[in-house]
């Protein structure tokens, strides 16, 4: 199988699309990022075209015949149910998975590669669970929660889609509670909280990935050739209150472990909003087995202890960095004029070439 | 262990197996490293409860209380994943506790043990918290063979299960049904000796009289024994021991390294490997008890 060329990054406009493409711009032997959203990019990006469309499959089948795309990344999976009502995370993770794979189905298409962003809520929180999560591990059970329904279901889709397709490259990359500076997660919001709380009797265990290694791992599924399902889990697996420890926080052992559920009604009104999902997990924590990933030559820049401490630093700069910041605004007419005017002048490290 | 293995196997093996036990080897390099700030592992297992626990209790337990002796300790493998099997009874039962001490103490190179205990514990408050610092992790298979293959380390397993902490005083030492050989499968698909170990003392040291199944539904426990200061002093009397005097016996390994890569499969050989154990257990505890001339001076 050939190297991948021509990308196509569906949900350019979410925090990994964007990132993501702008990470593959830096490789040369890519020719064509082209990303797809319903809404603007907020990455500020050079040469990857953007498409304001939907998933609507016979749209996203055009544009991958018409551009020959043969690599397609899909990084739109919802996995946070606090920022995305529950029929929105449905049409986007289901409804807009199967349309991604059927616009990739047909027997001539393009696509020779496909990279599936999924999440470790695939296995769930459960008493029964082995320490750690391999990636043949099967989910049994009906979740508790829909929004680990939609995304096992999804996931499903797409190892489904792998056997049919022998021809096509399916990567589904599982990825643990992402932490970094960046993320807008019920666990970053909780772990903001000068006083964290925890269920009291429990301390679960707990594996994060730094938002680098994230980048990284869809990078390195896109330049490498890695069909199969991939756990993403930084090395470590550590006790909720060690990582709290971690972070100068102090533990708050409030929520009680009997009728958790009727308490955290009325505190989400009250702005601490813990999803279902997430109480499975205060409970009974979650390790994956990252080492599939790691036979195929990946490394990790952070452990999961070295991605909590980075969040400490992330913590105690915040303030400072935030005014700074101002953000980036996609204007599509400016971005079509910069990229196809010819009275832009090339940047820096282009103009030196004599024509 | 995979160069151990090699020597001991047959060489008739299918070769099909040898790529397998070099992936292993592969496997084995990839876990993750020790971060040697860290006091807990990935198991959670925490150094600094583990020692403040052998210091306040363990140890006291262990010499003046019990005053254990220990007898075959050499049948423990000095590296390579090896899992321990043993008698099981009591209410809280100290056994666990008192071999890992015994390993701890009188084998030439000491090491640590992991105990395998019921996924209840992970749903129970503050036994959630606790026994996982303190080496106990939940039987699942994968957690076996990730501790006996991969990490190749020493696990302890009561294959009586709840049924054994379920017998009464007057069932004492009448080994119960050891599950249905799930161990064995384990300790093959690891290649990991199998070190069956006799423990006399614990079953008088926690008498149970009584099971209050009523309780037990009430309150949600796995069991609701009652012994002589359970439930009377609250939880404290749950190791409210008595002074028995403790003899633990570790047997000859048996090594299913050498029964070749499908043994897990074969459902005969795993049955007949446990009643082995099960028999040898059975066998060596009538021979202490019928040597024991009383339960509280040996």
């Amino acid at each position: 199988m050939t190297a991948s060329r021509r990308v196509l990054v569906t949900g350019l406009a979410t925090y990994w699309g964007g990132r993501l493409a702008r990470a593959l711009e830096e490789f040369d032997e890519i020719e064509a990022i082209i990303g797809v959203d319903t809404t603007e990019p907020t990455h500020e990006l050079e040469r990857t075209e953007f498409v304001k469309v939907g998933h609507q499959h016979r749209l996203i089948e055009r544009i991958v015949e018409g551009a020959e795309i043969d690599t397609v990344v899909d990084t739109r999976l919802v996995v946070n149910s606090l920022t995305t009502s529950r029929k929105v995370a449905h049409e986007t993770n289901v409804i807009g998975t199967l349309n991604i794979l059927a616009a990739c189905s047909a027997a001539d298409s393009p696509v020779r590669k496909l990279v599936f962003k999924s999440a470790a809520h695939y296995y769930g929180c459960r008493q029964e669970d082995p320490a750690f999560f391999t990636e043949e591990m099967e989910r049994r059970d009906r979740p508790g929660n829909w929004i680990e329904r939609d995304i096992v279901e999804a996931d499903d889709a797409v190892t489904e889609f792998a056997e049919r397709n022998p021809r096509i490259a399916v990567t589904v990359l599982r990825y643990a509670n992402v932490i970094g500076p960046e993320m807008r997660t019920p666990h970053m919001r909780m772990l903001a909280l000068p006083l964290v709380p925890m269920i009291l009797g429990f301390d679960p265990r707990y594996q994060f990935v730094h938002a680098d290694d994230v980048v990284h791992t869809l990078e390195h599924a896109v330049i490498r050739e890695l069909p199969g399902v991939y756990n993403v889990a930084a090395d470590g697996v550590l006790l909720l209150s060690e990582a709290i420890g971690l972070l100068g926080k102090r533990p708050l052992p409030v929520l009680p472990p009997f009728g958790t559920g009727l308490i955290v009604a009325p505190l989400r009104q009250l702005g601490l909003r813990i999803p279902d999902e997430m109480l499975d997990q205060l409970r009974f924590g979650r390790g994956l087995d990252n080492r599939k990933l790691k036979a195929t030559g990946f490394e990790y820049e952070f452990t999961t202890r070295e991605a909590v401490l980075k969040l400490r630093e992330h913590f105690q700069t915040a303030r400072i960095v935030r005014a700074m910041q101002e953000p980036y605004r996609y204007q599509h007419e400016v971005e079509t004029f910069l990229r196809s005017s010819r009275h832009v002048r090339e940047r820096a490290g282009a103009a030196e070439q004599p024509e | 262990m995979a160069q151990e293995r090699a020597t001991i196997a047959p060489p008739r093996r299918p070769s099909k197996s040898e790529p397998a036990a070099e992936l292993a080897e592969q496997m084995r390099e990839l876990l993750p490293a020790i971060e040697p700030d860290r006091t807990i592992d990935d198991w959670g297992r925490s150094e600094r409860v583990e020692a403040l626990l052998d210091r306040t209790l363990v140890d006291f337990f262990y010499r003046y209380w019990f005053r254990v002796e220990v007898e075959g300790v050499e049948n423990v493998p000095a590296k390579g994943g090896a899992l321990l099997v043993s008698n099981h009874a009591g209410a809280l039962p100290p056994d666990a506790a008192m071999i890992g001490k015994a390993i701890h103490e009188e084998h030439p190179s000491p090491r640590q043990l992991n105990i395998l205990v019921e996924h209840f514990f992970k749903g129970f408050p503050l036994f959630s918290m606790l026994l996982p610092r303190i080496g106990c992790v939940a039987a699942h298979p994968a957690n076996a063979h990730r501790l006996l293959c991969d990490e190749e380390q020493l696990v302890l397993v009561f294959p009586e299960g709840a049924k054994g902490t379920e017998k009464l005083y007057s069932e004492r030492y009448k080994l119960r049904r050891f599950g249905r050989g799930g161990f064995v499968v384990a300790a093959m698909k690891a290649g990991a000796k199998i070190v069956p170990v006799c423990v006399v003392g614990a079953e008088e040291a926690a008498p149970v009289f009584y099971q209050a199944r009523f309780l037990k539904k009430l309150t949600g426990l796995l069991y609701f024994p009652v012994t002589p200061t359970f439930p009377w002093l609250g939880p404290l009397g749950m190791i409210g021991y008595l002074p028995a005097k403790f003899r633990i016996r570790f047997l000859e390994p048996i090594d299913t390294a050498g029964m070749g890569p499908d043994a897990a499969s074969d459902r005969a050989l795993v049955q007949t490997v446990a009643q082995e154990v099960r028999a040898r257990i059975a066998e060596n505890l009538d021979e202490m008890l019928s040597q024991r001339r009383s339960v509280w001076f040996g």
